[in-house]
């Protein structure tokens, strides 16, 4: 296990910078938060406080805590590296297949999607010869399709092959 | 004793084939969850409820509070054998249980560690029985103030009792109270803060946070930081377990207080973490031997696992008898209860007699069963934490994908899912606790509810939580909790001075 370290040698970005964009973004959420409100109105009416009411001031919330937080990341003299790059582009590497796997799921059904991403991650992650990765991944999708269409009757997403195979 | 006649009904109700095979599937489902990077307690049972949606409400509960109990014991595997904590509240657990595996007494700190679990969750289950229809028949009279204060005084703890700085823990939960305020508005049935959007109406699913928060999230954790599984054999057999348990009634003092540490800590919505670590800190510093903590002292795993489980358990008490759940498992849990058609709070103990004893019933049978699950499969859970990231990561990540899209059989979640889990990422990474984040997009909508009917009777004034004692009382210890970090530094200052002189 590595921990994110001081050392010059493996850049990153700060823990303070992300912190600061953390902040700002939640913040940024809050005044969404209190527009919304705004618009259904904060006011008292017939009902008692109106819909806008209680989420007015849990936006109101969110926007001052999270300036604070903003302000005591900007003013933290702590350099500490939030993750080395390296180690950020591992996330990306599942963050990425995901995301093509979560729009190609429309399209191709749920089945077929998770199969392309099971062999995705084990040939370029785990660098697994072609028998075993296509064996657990084409395995997983037999076990998950019993399980789910046949014991728990519950329909997953299913796309032009399952069509073909009329499944 | 009402309720031991209730509860002999309840192990009636528990006690067919059918319920206690879902207790063993729950119990190993549980454990394995417990034993995976990524899949925890929370987000295993958020998986697997919607599985549950067409099975009768108790059977389903005890599937899924199993699946609880044995995450709360897999926990314990992975940080004795390998060092890592499978769950937050083992951390404290690795403190001692690893060095012992690493001096060749594997078998002897998992022994230690199972019963301590056993020995906290059935202290828990005790008081469950006894106090939590107490509790409910006094809420029984509560009205929409005194529900209001006793979701203030849970949430205010969270701020004054948990680790992460106030204001980060204020912006997470205000912020998962904003997500509970999108879509239908409960009182008025009118939209809000949709923006126009046809997707957002039906607002955000717990369900699909807790699996891209806890699920999501922490695969993009382990990812990052290069997880390599050196871990130490288990060598557990009848012989060291008998050993073991010989040595343990010596510890009964560090039991009895790290039971009531965690009781306490899990009622009170503090949760199995911090309770671990109290427990763990207390007894290093009151043990004779508390300077050999850390070295691989038999005590330094009975304290943490102890406490651990006692809060999990209870966490359990407030969800049943009020409605507020103790810990971010409980509130799926209570999640569940009103997918099932069940409304959480006292009510469930005059209208729903069968479901609740008959879940109190199987917590003591889980338990038991439990024990013995993981005292003869330890190898079995062992050799699954061996199978490589690279095939494990994807198997988990397209389960939490079905997870997500089963809630609601839509899409849209999945991708929910992923936007979640990134910001679980960044929010864990930034000290953020998900916990109150993920209890208030659960309880949101009836907190609000509580204090806009509060206010329209009271005709808008505040005062109305102070307008008797109850109320008062509770809103008054919501306050100093919520104000505690200040309180004890102002404390902290006011004596040592005096003290110095």
């Amino acid at each position: 296990m590595s921990n994110p370290t001081d050392d010059p040698e493996l850049p990153g970005p700060q823990q303070r910078h992300v912190e600061m964009g953390v902040a700002a973004f939640l913040a940024l959420l809050g005044i969404v938060t209190m527009i919304g409100s705004l618009q259904v109105g904060i006011g008292w009416g017939a009902e008692g406080p109106k819909s806008g009411f209680f989420p007015f001031w849990v936006g109101l919330l969110i926007v001052v805590a999270n300036g604070y937080n903003f302000f005591r990341a900007y003013v933290d003299p702590s350099r500490k590296q939030f993750a080395e790059w390296r180690q950020i582009g591992l996330v990306l590497k599942v963050v990425w297949p995901m995301a093509i796997y979560v729009a190609a799921v429309p399209w191709l059904g749920l089945y077929v999607s998770s199969v392309l991403l099971t062999i995705g991650f084990m040939r370029w992650i785990g660098r697994y010869g072609w028998p075993l990765t296509l064996g657990i991944s084409l395995g997983l999708q037999i076990v998950t399709y019993i399980t789910f269409e046949k014991w728990f009757l519950v329909a997953l997403p299913k796309g032009p092959l399952e069509d073909l195979l009329g499944l | 004793m009402e309720s031991i006649g209730d509860l002999l009904h309840g192990f009636s109700v528990v006690l067919s084939w059918q319920n206690l095979l879902y207790m063993f599937i729950g119990i190993v489902l549980g454990v394995i969850i417990g034993v995976l990077p990524g899949l925890g307690g929370a987000n295993g049972v958020a998986i697997l409820l919607p599985l549950t949606f067409a099975m009768p409400p108790t059977s389903a509960i005890i599937l899924l509070s199993c699946i609880y109990w044995g995450a709360l014991f897999g926990g314990a595997i992975t940080s004795i054998l390998f060092n890592i904590p499978g769950e937050p509240w083992s951390v404290a657990t690795t403190f001692d249980g690893h060095p012992m595996a690493q001096k060749g007494q594997a078998g002897e700190a998992l022994t230690a560690a199972f019963t301590s679990s056993f020995i906290g969750a059935l202290f828990a289950v005790i008081v469950i029985t006894l106090a939590a229809p107490l509790v409910a028949d006094f809420a029984l009279q509560f009205g929409s103030r005194e529900k209001f204060s006793v979701f203030f005084l849970a949430f205010c703890s969270f701020v004054g009792m948990g680790k992460e700085p106030p204001a980060k823990t204020i912006g997470a939960m205000m912020l998962g109270f904003a997500l509970a305020a999108v879509g239908l508005d409960t009182v008025t049935s009118g939209l809000r803060l949709t923006f126009g959007s046809t997707e957002l109406i039906g607002g955000f699913d717990f369900l699909v946070a807790v699996i891209g928060l806890f699920g999501i999230g922490e695969i993009l954790l382990t990812m990052e930081e290069g997880l390599s599984f050196k871990g130490k054999a288990a060598g557990i057999n009848p012989a060291v377990v008998l050993q073991t348990w010989k040595g343990l009634p010596r510890y009964w003092v560090t039991m009895l207080r790290s039971c009531v540490i965690g009781c306490w800590m899990g009622i009170t919505p503090a949760g199995a973490t911090p309770a671990s670590f109290m427990s763990y800190g207390i007894a290093k510093r009151t043990s004779p031997n508390g300077d050999k903590f850390g070295t691989g002292e038999i005590e330094g795993v009975i304290a943490p696992e102890t406490a651990a489980h006692a809060a999990g358990t209870s966490a359990l008490l407030p969800m049943l008898s009020l409605g507020v759940p103790g810990s971010p498992t409980a509130a799926v849990l209570l999640g569940g209860l009103m997918i099932w058609g069940l409304q959480p709070g006292p009510l469930l103990f005059v209208e729903q007699k069968d479901f609740v004893w008959g879940l109190i019933a199987s917590m003591y049978l889980g338990n038991i069963v439990g024990l013995i699950v993981v005292l003869t499969m330890v190898p079995v859970f062992a050799a699954i934490l061996r199978v490589p990231f690279g095939i494990i990561a994807p198997i988990i990540l397209v389960i939490c994908a079905i997870g997500a899209y089963t809630v609601h059989n839509n899409v849209f979640d999945v991708v929910m899912m992923l936007v979640f889990g990134v910001a679980g990422y960044l929010l864990k990474k930034c000290n953020y606790p998900l916990a109150p984040l993920v209890l208030a997009i659960v309880l949101g909508d009836r907190a609000e509810e509580a204090f806009r009917q509060s206010l329209l009777i009271s005709g808008g004034s505040l005062l109305t939580f102070w307008s008797n004692g109850l109320v008062a009382s509770i809103m008054t210890l919501g306050l100093i909790a919520l104000f505690w970090p200040f309180l004890s530094k102002l404390y902290g200052r006011v004596v040592t001075p005096a003290t110095q002189k």
